[in-house]
């Protein structure tokens, strides 16, 4: 059964309050037990208490599943790109490397990439995901889009990215202010943004090269 | 690439993956369609199938190793045809031969006379590599020059070299100084 299509994924990172709720409940998930599939970033953590929960954004265009050199990452129809195949991944760790949002998780132990698969056990039967149904400040929402709109009038959806030259759209949604002069969020731009703070690499070789 | 969509609403994402470059499936390389990303392009084979599979197949070759068994212990098969008029006793002399087909358009048969009233017919055929034997009637055998094979001349079991098979017997019966070709044993042990 696949999961409803009017529900979907809503991530608001500016919502999200670092209590880590996301992971405890994603580790009790079935599908993945014990293991916590949900990264918690810090965004700047010297200067800032922002964290931001990164589940699996879903793709349309997986690049997991693109580089996987044994076909074992599949995306069903409803969108829901899924774990590998464990009688054919072959731990290569390219997935992990590849995924743009840094998603997959490789365990070692098992020889066999996870990832968040949205809690296929519990969505296919429409229930909510492990992690939105624990999440205090509702930084991850899994409802319909019209739920969302009453609830969060400033807010608006955004699922298309940019990588450089490819263009992702994804089945989660990530709120952005709904006055957001852009509908999508160019990832690599902040690549040629200046650093935050001062530039450790630059600053070695400079007195590398003084004395 | 498309340029990304503008509105007010995002679109939801398809039922299908959708290819980095984002064009049309039609242009996409055929190894695409070899290893698709979509859950329900690709057979899947479950570990259960291939159990069953490897089961299956397992299950038939020892069939059919049993088959074999059977075969060599219980398989001698006489063929039954029409009595036939092969030669009249006084045409061979003791210790000739002269080949014979039984049934009609079968391989070379060898009539052999080993005694005044007893005669033996083999296939001609080698069951190493089917070349023609020779009876060597002086030594009971029967001979085949090619790699340097013997058989029995009174039952055609295998005796020395290559072949592992006897020869296939054709069954005779003496009547009224006529021989007559009755049937064939085709002994496979």
């Amino acid at each position: 059964m696949p999961v409803p299509e009017n529900f979907e994924f809503f991530v608001d990172p500016g919502r999200c309050i670092g209590c880590q709720s996301c992971l405890q409940a994603c580790a009790q998930c079935d599908t993945h037990k014990g293991q916590s599939m949900i990264q918690l970033d810090y965004v700047d953590r010297t200067r800032s208490t922002q964290t931001l929960p990164v589940i699996c954004m879903h793709c349309d265009s997986p690049t997991c599943a693109e580089v996987c050199p044994a076909d074992a990452i599949k995306r069903t129809e409803d969108g829901v790109v899924q774990t590998a195949r464990k009688p054919r991944c072959i731990a290569c760790n390219n997935c992990v490397l590849a995924c743009p949002f840094g998603v997959p998780k490789m365990n070692t132990r098992m020889n066999l990439m996870m990832k968040c698969d949205m809690c296929y056990d519990r969505t296919s039967v429409g229930l909510k995901p492990m992690c939105a149904s624990v999440c205090p400040s509702q930084a991850l929402a899994f409802g319909t889009r019209e739920e969302m709109a009453k609830l969060r009038p400033r807010a608006k959806p955004v699922n298309t990215f940019q990588f450089g030259m490819q263009t992702i759209r994804t089945k989660v949604n990530v709120m952005v202010p709904a006055d957001a002069p852009r509908e999508l969020i160019d990832v690599t731009a902040a690549m040629y943004s200046p650093t935050i703070g001062h530039d450790v690499l630059e600053d070695v070789f400079e007195s590398e090269g003084a004395t | 690439m498309s340029q990304p969509p503008t509105g007010s609403s995002p679109e939801p994402v398809g039922p299908r993956s959708v290819p980095p470059n984002r064009a049309a499936p039609e242009q996409q390389p055929r190894w695409r369609r070899d290893f698709p990303i979509d859950w329900s392009e690709d057979d899947y084979v479950s570990r259960r199938d291939l159990v069953k599979y490897v089961v299956l197949t397992s299950a038939a070759f020892a069939a059919g190793q049993l088959w074999l068994v059977y075969e060599t212990l219980f398989g001698r098969r006489r063929s039954q045809a029409a009595p036939r008029v092969v030669a009249s006793v006084d045409e061979l002399a003791v210790g000739q031969a002269k080949t014979f087909n039984y049934p009609e358009g079968s391989t070379p048969r060898l009539l052999v006379r080993t005694g005044p009233r007893t005669f033996v017919a083999y296939d001609q055929q080698c069951t190493h590599l089917q070349c023609p034997v020779v009876p060597v009637v002086e030594h009971g055998r029967l001979h085949c020059p090619c790699h340097n094979g013997w058989f029995d001349l009174q039952t055609g079991d295998p005796v020395a070299g290559p072949p592992q098979r006897r020869l296939p017997r054709v069954l005779l019966e003496v009547r009224e100084e006529t021989v007559y070709a009755t049937g064939v044993e085709d002994g496979a042990g």
